[in-house]
């Protein structure tokens, strides 16, 4: 048994149909919905904003505070409210994506929080909340060098695949599952976040490299068209 | 704490000329000490030094219900704390985000690489099944707390013997050890972790390469058929990598692999023997 089909018909290198807009949310200075299929992350941004309190404060440059959070009905069993070791990881690594492409040296001492917020699950959410929370921050007028775009490559038996679902994410046949979210800056194409959880040879890495430049330059096309005011359903 | 811009300065540098403030390469470990038997009331227990970097790990075992989707598998969980003694910068309190960062990487790279035989932890299906403990504590931190940390758990885990498990009162009694060790596979993990400083990449940084670090990347590898073989990896710090730097360190990876790991596998059965 090999994985010859995805388990949803899409090629190996086709993301899920994307959802893309801004202006989600009227209170915040910037937000933004992102979606894959059935994976809906938004994203709302609040700030530059004096950090509190005080000592925390970088008098350099200006900290972006994100934060992750999985609603307890995005997924099939009741997640448990709050926060948790794997939400604080997430909120930590999106963070430091998203810092790398702000000009955090023009806001010193100050916060730029930015709440992820994820209404339903299909996998890939890190991803698709990274995606909503750059184009959030750009939607907030916040100076940023590029944009990143994330997704998830990964090897289910011994195919590379890109943007998992659920099922892929939890296929144990053959060679199993390897899920490696992936984000990548816009224009200098560098690697602004990569996470790896499975089992893939150090020789095969380099079509995982290809697959994620080639679906984030996508991604991107979508995060620029919402953010001309476009909403892409 | 802050590194004085001074310092950070004078560690890029030098590494610009591929040097290091403590004469070592870009590209190579301090020296790396591992014992056994921290603590006698532990299933296992390690004590892993790289330079003056100190961490202690214990494993525990007890048995608990299974995860309701793994029913026939035993469960781990990994717990990492900087103890106040490791350095001027660590207060009491609940476990930071370096350290949750820390235990979960560790906990990826034993997961993922297939190094526990989980189906043999099971007791009863659906009931009771084994639950692996692994608390790691660093004593000091003069750097490379991470890479040290997942060699200790692994060490830990090699070392450990089950308790004795009393089938009708259907209870562990602590204290008591069998002979058995864990099942445990030849797909040992072994993490290590690369740091970017500009556009120059180190490995095992001492506490102030580390503070001058932009950006770092853990890689755990195991071998399977003679192949290695990712099993996790994690970008940590905000500056990027480019492609160029990912793939080097790809290679840089296979080869440091060959280099230590070999070493640190002999440390631990030599300990085992013992």
């Amino acid at each position: 048994m090999v994985y010859a089909k995805r388990i949803d018909k899409r090629k190996f290198d086709e993301i899920r149909p994307i959802r893309a807009e801004v202006g989600v949310i009227p209170n915040a200075d910037g937000s933004a919905l992102f979606a894959f299929g059935e994976t809906v992350a938004i994203a709302a941004v609040y700030g530059p904003k004096p950090l509190h309190p005080q000592h925390m404060q970088d008098p350099a440059r200006g900290i972006i505070r994100c934060n992750y959070t999985m609603l307890p009905f995005s997924v099939a069993e009741r997640a448990k409210p709050g926060p948790n070791r794997r939400s604080k990881e997430i909120g930590m690594v999106a963070g430091n994506a998203l810092s790398s492409v702000v000009d955090l040296e023009r806001f010193p001492g100050t916060v730029i929080d930015v709440e992820i917020i994820i209404l339903q699950a299909n996998a890939s959410t890190r991803c698709a909340g990274i995606n909503a929370a750059a184009m959030a921050l750009a939607h907030a007028g916040i100076v940023m060098d590029e944009l990143v775009s994330s997704v998830s490559i990964g090897k289910i038996d011994d195919k590379i695949v890109t943007d998992l679902i659920k099922e892929e994410e939890d296929y144990e046949e053959g060679e199993g599952a390897t899920d490696i979210p992936f984000t990548m800056t816009s224009r200098t194409k560098k690697i602004a976040h990569l996470q790896l959880d499975g089992k893939i040879p150090i020789s095969r890495f380099k079509e995982v490299i290809e697959a994620a430049k080639k679906a984030c330059e996508k991604i991107f096309k979508y995060q620029e068209r919402a953010l001309k005011g476009e909403k892409i359903n | 704490m802050q590194l004085p811009n001074i310092n950070k300065k004078r560690i890029a540098l030098l590494l610009k000329e591929g040097k290091r403030l403590d004469g070592r390469e870009p590209l190579e470990f301090r020296d790396i000490e591992i014992e056994s038997g921290i603590s006698v009331n532990a299933e296992g227990s390690s004590r892993v030094k790289i330079g003056k970097t100190e961490v202690v790990v214990g494993v525990k075992l007890d048995v608990q219900e299974p995860y309701p989707d793994q029913e026939d598998k035993g469960t781990m969980i990994v717990s990492m704390e900087f103890s106040q003694s490791a350095g001027e910068r660590y207060e009491s309190g609940p476990p930071q985000m370096d350290s949750i960062e820390i235990a979960r990487v560790v906990d990826r790279g034993i997961r993922e690489s297939g190094f526990v035989e989980w189906d043999k932890l099971c007791i009863k299906k659906g009931e009771k099944v084994w639950c692996i403990f692994i608390d790691i504590y660093c004593l000091n931190d003069d750097g490379n707390v991470l890479d040290a940390s997942a060699i200790g758990a692994v060490a830990a885990l090699r070392f450990a013997k089950f308790p004795v498990y009393d089938k009708k009162e259907e209870k562990v009694k602590f204290g008591e050890f069998t002979n058995e060790s864990l099942p445990l596979t030849e797909r040992i993990p072994f993490s290590m972790t690369f740091y970017k400083i500009k556009d120059k990449i180190l490995i095992d940084p001492n506490r102030d390469e580390e503070d001058a670090a932009d950006s770092r990347l853990t890689i755990a590898l195991s071998e399977y058929k003679k192949e290695k073989i990712i099993n996790a990896m994690q970008k940590g710090g905000i500056a990027p990598f480019s492609i160029e730097e990912l793939e080097k360190i790809l290679a840089h990876s296979e080869k440091i692999y060959e280099e230590i790991f070999p070493k640190i596998h002999e440390r631990i059965n030599s300990l085992i023997k013992r």
